[in-house]
């Protein structure tokens, strides 16, 4: 029985798993900063869970000239469900710790880090689609060229430099998953300590 | 133990974290070397060591830098009226800017040129084009003054100009936008673009002692967009260079159906074919109505004449004037090397950088290797007169000047840099930034015989952080980089008047010493002069009245003006009698809905003022001349209509009636 269960600390750790998720809700998780010559200020996009912000509009006027389709909220069904779908994440988290059993522990992280490489291939996806599905009445159409952001990293889109990477939502979930990570381990190493 | 391997698991992840953050590059940083200074700066009571003539753009006027100090030495009043200088508002140079569309108070002044001789710059004129209303204007270098402006009919838009021949021969004119010719109906659809409207060229004559201009002939060209120009030198003197977008014809979002084809046209005109056309009588008059305008330093006045007759050659016609080179893609550059041998075309939208020859083109020619034709000229196969490509040298190219050392800069609008390449290997030799996308450059005499290497100006389109900001609307920057070594070096960075298109520059020595200091008196041909202060008076003619005055320090001649009355057109001649260096004297009066005037040393300039109420006005002198500057002024007594106040005009004489018996 005591093997089943998890220790204090694991659980204390949880929670606070859980309130870092429920900020993830309020601030952006991934950025798309550009960097041009001509833009010493710098431009940026900024993904949020439940729209996109930054300088959408200015992004949007620039894209026109390549023909990528403008960025709006309103596309992307993902944005209505990713509220919810963090929530109950963070509701999760609270449950198993005060159930307090193993075997809900390492559901919650296979289904944790099951949903974060999703999301990242429909992130992908979804650069993909505007990268390459281009208008052929645009401005300026560079033969061979497609227009993918890089999903993390750098990448150079004519003049200009896209670096891709999580901002403090992002870093949150990548946190949460590294606890949740130590927190299986540990109480893998406890339950086989206690024999 | 478990502690431990913990902690090291913990502090791996954020190690790993913090990396990924700190991936992203740094900005390489706007270094600027240490002894940038030094070659920037001009001291105290020392001389710039080139005249920087710049246009204006939607300023309309032509502005004058000194090299490499980057200050501005003065604005020449061209197409834009300037109510600080009385241009355009002085009676004397109204007639300047009329048009057959009447008085034109604004136009875009794109582009300079200045005069050569054997292909290298002679420091007499310097020439500028209007886009808009389409002229062309030549000033002059000695007074830095507008001398004449000439209309071009069968135009609209006036991109591809002011560029000359290596003799000033020619000034050409382009159009920007292709219209109906004059003679034909311009009330048709506008989606019968393909049908009925067309481009025309004109070559615009250059009197060789005078610099008189005269349009000697037209050539009517396919309907396409003439972008810029550049004549052939050399080997390839007595043709010219256009480059052409807007193939497709669009009439309509040229932003995307302009830009459509991967290659548009550099069409090579041989101007030399086309006047002996021209004296072969194979040219077609046409009636037009056009001005021409000129101003004279004797008489210090504009005359402006209306001409009402043209000549158009029919490039469809006469077969071998005109032909078309294949240039990726929507170019804008079009740019001739010292040499006259290569040709650079400059698409806006392409990946690369052609370089035509001289000597492939007219071989080519010769063997009628065409692809067929455009409207009627034939098309060159793009291989047979191209001589090579640079590949991937940036983004967006424009504009190219060259260095006479074999190599050619280019400027990338995009990717906001300057290109340093050789024209022989086509192989980039350096690259710089500029703050921010650079659209033209300049290097003096770099479009020429014989390039002056020392400076390199690149003139920006994007201002943003350069400068202290003021407010949403920003000055134009333009950067100053030192191209006498073997790389560029970025010495300065200043802000401009207008919108530069185009510049130009030449060694001070070849101007400063012909400037003139002031107008001799005794040359004075103006009707309304008055070579001295006896001849001074006020002259009525029913309801006009002309004041013959002059000035000098510090005061005006008459001073006191009665008899006028309500609802007189008086014209105030004013004669600045001083025969000294710097002695300008300005005038103005309340109420005047014209401008002021500025007087130079020997020169008489005439302001309009209408009486519109009945009191006193008074005048003065509103340029600091001397130390008793603030005493120059004068009064103008306006009585009604009907009344019988005798005229009376005097300077030192119309004293209170008390005191007028003491000074007995």
């Amino acid at each position: 029985m005591q093997k089943k269960t998890l220790q204090k600390w694991v659980r204390l750790v949880l929670v606070l798993c859980a309130a870092g998720l429920v900020l993830v809700l309020f601030v952006p998780m991934w950025r798309i900063d550009l960097a041009a010559p001509q833009y010493p200020e710098g431009l940026m996009l900024l993904i949020y869970p439940n729209n996109i912000g930054g300088n959408v509009d200015i992004i949007n006027g620039l894209n026109h000239y390549i023909g990528m389709k403008t960025l709006h909220t309103a596309d992307f069904m993902e944005f209505t469900v990713l509220p919810y779908i963090i929530a109950v994440f963070a509701a999760l988290f609270v449950i198993t710790a005060i159930a307090g059993k193993r075997k809900l522990l390492n559901s919650l992280f296979i289904l944790f880090v099951g949903f974060g490489i999703l999301a990242m291939y429909d992130f992908w996806r979804w650069e993909f689609n505007y990268g390459h599905n281009l208008n052929p009445d645009a401005a300026i159409i560079v033969p061979g060229m497609a227009y993918q952001p890089p999903l993390i990293g750098y990448k150079q889109l004519l003049n200009f430099g896209a670096y891709s990477m999580p901002d403090i939502g992002g870093w949150i979930f990548i946190g949460v998953g590294v606890l949740l990570f130590l927190c299986v381990i540990a109480t893998w190493r406890n339950s086989k300590k206690i024999r | 133990m478990k502690k431990t391997t913990f902690n090291v698991l913990v502090i791996a992840v954020v190690a790993i974290l913090l990396s990924l953050q700190s991936c992203k590059p740094k900005n390489a940083g706007n270094a600027v070397s240490s002894d940038a200074a030094v070659k920037a700066y001009v001291a105290p009571g020392k001389y710039d060591l080139f005249y920087n003539f710049v246009s204006g753009g939607f300023s309309g006027q032509l502005a004058t830098y000194g090299l490499p100090s980057g200050r501005l030495l003065r604005v020449i009043p061209v197409f834009s009226v300037d109510p600080e200088k009385g241009w355009g508002y002085s009676e004397e140079t109204k007639p300047m800017l009329n048009t057959s569309h009447g008085f034109v108070p604004w136009d875009d002044l794109h582009h300079t040129e200045l005069s050569q001789t054997n292909g290298e710059i002679d420091g007499r004129w310097v020439f500028g084009n209007a886009n808009n209303t389409p002229r062309v204007a030549r000033i002059d270098l000695t007074t830095f003054r507008t001398q004449e402006i000439i209309e071009l009919p069968n135009s609209a838009g006036n991109h591809s100009s002011p560029f000359i021949t290596e003799n000033t021969e020619y000034v050409v004119a382009g159009t920007r936008f292709s219209v109906p010719p004059d003679d034909k109906n311009g009330d048709v659809p506008i989606n019968s673009y393909k049908q009925n409207f067309k481009g025309t060229i004109s070559f615009i004559s250059v009197g060789k002692e005078d610099g008189k201009m005269d349009i000697a002939f037209q050539i009517q060209c396919p309907g396409v967009n003439f972008d810029l120009s550049h004549a052939g030198k050399g080997k390839s003197h007595g043709w010219f260079f256009f480059s052409c977008y807007n193939t497709e014809q669009a009439n309509t979002l040229l932003e995307v159906n302009a830009s459509q084809k991967d290659k548009d046209f550099i069409m090579a005109v041989n101007w030399k074919k086309a006047e002996e056309y021209l004296k072969a009588g194979k040219g077609r008059k046409q009636a037009v109505r056009y001005a021409h305008n000129v101003y004279s330093d004797k008489t210090h006045s504009a005359t402006s004449e209306i001409k009402t007759e043209v000549t158009v050659l029919d490039s469809k016609e006469l077969k071998d004037i005109c032909y078309f080179m294949p240039c990726p893609k929507s170019p804008h550059g079009c740019d001739v090397d010292p040499t006259g041998e290569y040709i650079v075309g400059s698409g806006k939208l392409a990946a690369l950088i052609p370089v035509f020859s001289f000597d492939k083109m007219t071989k080519a020619i010769a063997a009628k290797d065409f692809i067929g034709d455009y409207d009627g000229i034939p098309i060159i196969k793009y291989e047979s007169a191209l001589y090579g490509e640079v590949q991937k040298p940036g983004l967006g190219p424009l504009h190219t000047e060259f260095d006479g050392k074999g190599n050619a800069y280019t400027t990338f609008f995009v990717s906001s840099e300057v290109v340093k390449w050789n024209i022989k290997d086509l192989k980039v030799m350096d690259r710089v930034p500029t703050y921010y996308s650079v659209g033209h450059l300049c290097i003096p005499g770099g479009d020429s015989k014989k390039p002056n290497a020392k400076y390199l100006i690149a003139y920006n389109k994007i201002t943003k952080d350069r400068y202290l900001p003021t407010g949403p609307e920003l000055a134009q920057s333009a950067q100053l980089y030192d191209i006498s070594g073997d790389k560029m070096q970025l010495i300065l960075d200043f802000p401009t008047i207008g919108e530069p298109h185009y510049a130009q520059a030449v060694s001070a020595d070849l101007i400063k010493g012909k400037s003139l200091k002031f107008f001799k008196i005794e040359e004075n041909a103006n009707p309304f002069v008055s070579k001295g202060e006896g001849e001074t008076k006020v002259v009525r003619t029913g309801n006009k009245v002309d004041v013959y005055m002059t000035c000098i320090r510090s005061h005006f001649s008459p001073d006191n003006i009665e008899g006028i009355k309500m609802g007189d057109e008086v014209y105030f001649h004013i004669t600045n009698l001083e025969q000294d260096w710097d002695v300008p004297h300005g005038f103005a009066i309340k109420g005047a809905n014209t401008a002021e005037l500025l007087i130079m040393p020997g020169e008489t300039q005439t302001l309009k003022w209408t009486a519109e109420k009945v009191g006193m006005f008074p005048f003065y002198c509103t340029d600091f001349c001397s130390a008793l500057h603030q005493e120059m002024q004068g009064y103008l007594r306006v009585s009604p209509a009907g009344s019988n106040v005798p005229l009376l005009f005097s300077t030192g004489k119309n004293y209170p009636v008390a005191d007028s018996e003491t000074k007995k």
